[in-house]
């Protein structure tokens, strides 16, 4: 009997949790698709990746956060009211499906399962897996990677890229960070740390490592790095396609990639066209 | 539904998930068990060495002590236990050695409380036949400790099942990885998530059924 009880309170906890979260669903969908005024925008992007979306004690660095400031400027939104959320890889299909965000920048690659989902403004970068190695190493171009030591984030794009397809019999170390692979590469122990050339540049240009490493420069993958939005939200996504074709047009968009990734000595594909995605 | 598992070694990555329980667990016990001794131990130093490596373990997050076998044994201290080249097999020893040497503090915690439940008598009875310690332990205390800890050790070999997901933060290709892997490309958050927990439920339920019965049948009634 007391069981059943149980069962009953629980039921009714339930029910009245899913008509809870049903209404404030409605409430935010309500408000999205507004403009400017003095509301704030939710942008999401990543908080770790230096050059491309960091932290920093002042304030948010990187190239990702150049191009959101820019498109969320276009969208008649001022600095001040920009809000910055940390969208991980993981959560960033629900961050935007929930509202949480109003559109992500964080190094998103475009591919096939996550255009199911959401919708992509641009691409406003091509980036390509690489290699970053020692300032001193022979790694170049056209080397084959099998019996290298390599390096990546544990479950990364890169990292599967590299078991399935680039180089299935070389040994590849997975970590936690980019940063504890920086340490074996630092100390010898891998011989080159693997994933977009973007993020690399990004840790190349970093204080502690300038002068120490360089990118490989092979291009062993195309990434396209767009703006995600909520899927069916066609006319947010054309403002930002045209904010993006302005920042190309106006110069901002290169001046972006010489701030953040410049340092490294990265060179930059031109800009990609909007809607034309290299596979 | 799932027709996006299309291309991911589900079986293996679980299998890999069993190899580390069933390693880890294996080498957990015996050590643990010697840990159990050394703490009811007449020798004041193997007891301060047991104290301090069970309080000193047990509370590090396991994910402390999987990282710095990788980026501390391995890397600085070049400690790669016989895989210098291979990095999948380093890593999936050096992940064994952390579960097992995490594991066997709780082991032991578990074991020594068996071992409180055996009477005083029957260590007194044993030494006054005139066994040593270690046959008192061995063949008195211990076999009767055991039997009344089955329970609270298949609650640290479920733990431990589920442990092993830490092993992905240095690459081991077990279950959590493959689901870091899948949540990366498939963008299917919530499915993901339900299988990989409905895997280590097939694992964990009949461990904790199986064990559950067997110990209920060697149970010491007194």
């Amino acid at each position: 009997m007391k069981l059943r009880k149980a069962g009953i309170a629980t039921v009714s906890v339930l029910a009245l949790a899913l008509t809870a979260t049903a209404c404030g669903d409605d409430k935010k969908e309500g408000g999205s698709g507004s403009e400017g005024g003095g509301k704030s925008i939710k942008i999401g992007i990543k908080f770790d990746q230096p050059g491309i979306g960091q932290k920093t004690p002042d304030g948010f660095a990187g190239f990702d956060v150049d191009v959101a400031t820019f498109v969320a400027k276009e969208l008649g939104y001022s600095e001040d009211q920009i809000e910055f959320v940390q969208t991980p890889s993981a959560d960033r299909e629900n961050a935007l499906k929930n509202g949480d965000v109003e559109f992500i920048a964080a190094s998103y690659s475009i591919n096939d399962e996550r255009e199911k989902l959401v919708d992509f403004a641009g691409p406003y970068l091509l980036a390509h897996q690489d290699l970053l190695v020692k300032a001193d190493s022979d790694i170049a171009e056209g080397t084959d990677l099998n019996g290298k030591k390599l390096c990546s984030v544990a479950g990364s794009t890169s990292a599967q890229n590299v078991k399935k397809e680039i180089a299935p019999k070389a040994q590849l170390q997975e970590r936690g960070t980019y940063s504890e692979c920086l340490e074996g590469l630092a100390g010898g122990s891998i011989d080159a740390l693997t994933t977009d050339d973007s993020i690399l540049a990004g840790y190349a240009a970093q204080d502690q490592y300038k002068g120490k490493f360089k990118l490989a420069g092979l291009k062993l993958s195309n990434e396209n790095y767009g703006i995600g939005v909520k899927e069916g939200n066609k006319d947010l996504k054309d403002k930002i396609n045209k904010a993006l074709e302005k920042m190309v047009a106006d110069g901002a968009w290169e001046e972006a990639v010489k701030k953040n990734l410049g340092p490294a000595g990265y060179k930059n594909e031109p800009a990609p066209k909007i809607g034309v995605i290299v596979k | 539904m799932f027709d996006f598992l299309e291309g991911y070694d589900l079986l293996g990555a679980f299998w890999t998930t069993v190899q580390l329980t069933v390693f880890s667990g294996i080498i957990a016990l015996v050590w643990g068990t010697i840990l159990a001794g050394m703490r009811v131990s007449p020798v004041p130093l193997m007891r301060g060495f047991g104290t301090a490596y069970v309080n000193v373990v047990r509370n590090i997050p396991l994910t402390v002590i999987i990282v710095f076998c990788s980026l501390g044994l391995a890397e600085i201290f070049g400690i790669t236990l016989g895989a210098p080249n291979d990095f999948k097999l380093q890593g999936f020893r050096l992940a064994v050695l952390g579960l097992s040497a995490y594991t066997a503090a709780f082991v032991c915690e578990a074991l020594r409380s068996g071992i409180n439940t055996v009477p005083i008598g029957q260590a007194e009875a044993a030494r006054a036949i005139g066994l040593n310690f270690r046959q008192v332990l061995t063949l008195v205390v211990l076999p009767q400790a055991f039997r009344s800890v089955v329970g609270p050790l298949a609650n640290v070999l479920i733990a431990l099942t589920k442990n092993t997901t830490v092993a992905a933060a240095i690459g081991v290709a077990e279950a959590g990885l493959l689901m870091k892997e899948i949540v990366e490309t498939e963008a299917q958050l919530y499915a993901t998530a339900a299988i990989i927990a409905l895997g280590f439920v097939i694992l964990t339920l009949p461990t904790g059924l199986f064990l559950g019965w067997i110990g209920k049948r060697v149970a010491v009634k007194r």
